[in-house]
């Protein structure tokens, strides 16, 4: 493994913002399906490429079970890939002792969807906050309880409320409180896993600009996982979207937004409900459900849903190649326009 | 005459903490056929007016209106049994989770045919027949394999389906939909959505869908009531109230949708948060967070007032749907 890494590192030195990379990232979980039968795989994650620098926010959209909670346990490290590289700062994650994985761990940190279930309810903010740094770093008492209250004046949070309970905060200041913690331990990688789909528009509103702010005050990279593409559409800088398990288009957003050359992204284009009746698209209307993962179509994943498939969808698994400024995993990519 | 009709409907909840009024004397119309979107934050008695509604409040909750009329019936007076025959019958509800909302300990034929069975009276073979209709209808695939499906042996798209197919088992006159996509991914959000709307078409139907989503009304109601705090703030035709809001928290709240801030780095947001129980302010309840009060706003509460096409809950109604252009509240 190490000898292979070894071009990676230089070439991510080279493009030194980059600052997560992950190549054909796959993580597969067997499945029992019984007493009698075999074991079945399941390949949450089937050859995640991607590339994330410094201040810049990758979203990862698709449906549940496309494997994006999935990429975030991967990324985070709290499970181990089945294959595939990871690198922070063009260090490769993959075979480090347990001492550096913990080093390492510090680099990236997570804001969980909903702030209801994230935050212990017995735990004041304070002890929430400072958490992190009473099992990461050697400060004494008094240092901790500063960097909380400084924290929590960063996102937004009054320092007289450090002593309260989560049950305290409305919605949108208990994910300001997962957002802090997140920060504590001043990582370089955020993944944000629908950190605002809990919330109201007008609360969502004000975490979605806090974590702009942060964004550029600390330089910090996103990984925002979103099924709400007019949020992602608002805070991204480049999009992937998922389709079980793998990427079925991945590029810059603004290409993706106003040239979607594959199918699903289409399709997903068009079922978010707009306000602006402008800027509403052609109805495509999306047949049918994401299929088990346990037994993935042949061909194409997508080829039973997709309004434009033919045989050889059914057959031949497309590649994810790049057309027209983006990567895009359909045969048919050119004639999408 | 409309087909639901309520004036100054009040929800009062008895709490240790003393009374609490989740539903402020609203108004409410509904015509026979007609879709009516209502949309509000968390909190903002949306869920709890169409609980008052089906009659299916709990006992410390306490409905007082000058009038609920549904088909020239008073509601407020009927008997609790004849009530009855009207909910899930007349008035049929779609609720949110459809996950926890179907009996898991029963399969999804058993509960459709309950229904049937209470209403129509129903049995044996017609009513076996009429469930697998019903599942036919709402778009599930080999509905007579699916009648001795459980809840858990189906997505969650597919349950929301099966729910559908439960409240217009006994064709109502009158379908209430609370939050009926939002558990769901968005491609089913809208095969689920469509599905209502085709329903609400064929069968003439009237539908309130209560959401919190702007775009989902945007694309399905014909009339929109907006909900702040248990008070009605706006009620407008749909084209209307999406392109000139006349109420202050319409206007914040569209202005804090990405979808409108195209190009813009910060979304407007409103400040503070939707008051609770005890800190309802003297005035327009809106006026801590709104931008435009005055003295007034804080000390007077105002009444619905006609503007345009609808009515809204403000001394000074926005002149032309816009927060001054391009500012950040």
């Amino acid at each position: 493994m190490s000898t292979e890494t070894e071009p990676h590192i230089v070439e991510a030195e080279a493009d030194r913002s980059v600052v997560l990379e992950a190549r054909e990232l796959r993580k597969h979980y067997a499945v029992k399906r019984g007493a009698f039968k075999p074991m079945a795989t399941v390949k949450a994650l089937d050859g995640v490429s991607f590339r994330l620098q410094a201040g810049k926010t990758l979203a990862v959209v698709g449906e549940s079970g496309c494997g994006k909670s999935t990429l975030a346990r991967s990324v985070t490290m709290i499970e181990p890939p089945t294959s595939g590289e990871l690198h922070y700062d063009g260090r490769d994650v993959v075979g480090r002792s347990a001492a550096e994985m913990k080093e390492l761990r510090r680099t990236v940190q997570m804001v969980f969807q909903n702030p209801y279930g994230s935050l212990n309810p017995r735990k004041t903010v304070g002890s929430i906050l400072t958490e992190p740094l009473v099992i990461n770093t050697a400060m004494d008492k008094h240092e901790r309880r500063d960097r909380a209250v400084a924290m929590m004046g960063k996102v937004g949070l009054r320092p007289d409320q450090v002593d309260r309970y989560p049950h305290m905060f409305s919605g949108g200041q208990r994910q300001r409180i997962a957002i802090a913690r997140a920060l504590m331990l001043n990582p370089r990688v955020v993944v944000a896993d629908e950190p605002v789909s809990a919330l109201d528009v007008s609360i969502q509103a004000q975490v979605l600009n806090l974590m702009m702010d942060l964004q550029e005050e600390l330089n910090l990279a996103y990984l925002f996982i979103s099924h709400d593409l007019s949020v992602v559409r608002h805070i991204a800088d480049s999009l992937m979207v998922m389709y079980l398990g793998k990427p079925v288009e991945h590029g810059a957003k603004d290409v993706v937004f106003t040239r979607p050359r594959h199918p699903y992204t289409r399709i997903l284009l068009a079922a978010t409900p707009r306000v602006n009746p402008d800027l509403r698209v052609e109805r495509v209307v999306p047949k049918g459900e994401l299929p088990s993962p346990l037994n993935p179509p042949p061909g194409c994943a997508f080829h039973k849903r997709c309004p434009f498939a033919t045989d050889r969808c059914a057959a031949e698994v497309p590649p994810l190649r790049p057309v027209d400024e983006r990567l895009v995993a359909c045969h048919y990519a050119e004639e999408m326009n | 005459m409309p087909l639901l009709d309520i004036k100054n409907l009040s929800v009062e909840f008895t709490t240790r903490a003393g009374t609490f009024r989740a539903v402020d004397g609203i108004d409410l119309t509904v015509d026979e056929g007609e879709v009516v979107g209502i949309v509000g934050e968390s909190g903002s008695g949306k869920s709890v007016t169409s609980l008052a509604v089906m009659g299916l409040l709990g006992s410390n909750g306490h409905v007082i209106a000058d009038r609920m009329m549904f088909a020239g019936k008073d509601l407020l007076t009927m008997p609790a049994a004849q009530r009855r025959k009207i909910t899930g019958k007349d008035v049929a509800m779609v609720f949110q989770e459809p996950m926890t909302s179907l009996n898991p300990c029963f399969t999804v034929g058993f509960q459709i045919m309950e229904t049937l069975r209470v209403h129509e009276g129903l049995s044996g073979k017609a009513l076996r027949n009429r469930a697998i209709a019903l599942l036919e209808q709402v778009g599930i695939p080999a509905p007579e394999t699916r009648l001795s499906a459980f809840p858990h042996q189906l997505s969650g798209g597919m349950n929301q389906r099966v729910m559908i197919a439960i409240a217009i088992a006994c064709n109502p006159r009158l379908l209430v939909a609370d939050e009926p996509t939002t558990a769901l991914d968005v491609t089913i959000q809208k095969q689920i959505l469509d599905l209502l709307v085709q329903l609400q078409r064929e069968r003439g139907m009237a539908l309130i869908l209560i959401t919190h989503d702007m775009g989902v009304v945007a694309e399905t109601a014909q009339r929109v009531v907006v909900m702040y705090a248990g008070q009605v703030a706006e009620t407008r035709p749909v084209h209307s109230l999406f392109e000139r809001p006349r109420h202050p928290y319409t206007g914040a709240l569209l202005d804090a949708l990405p979808e409108r801030a195209l190009g813009k780095r910060r979304l407007p947001t409103i400040p503070g948060m939707v008051p609770g129980i005890a800190d309802r302010p003297a005035g327009c309840l809106f006026s801590p967070r709104c931008r435009f009060a005055d003295a007034r706003c804080r000390a007077e509460r105002p009444a619905l007032f006609d503007v345009d096409d609808g009515r809204a809950r403000c001394f000074y109604p926005l002149p032309d749907g816009h927060l001054a252009a391009g500012e950040a509240l």
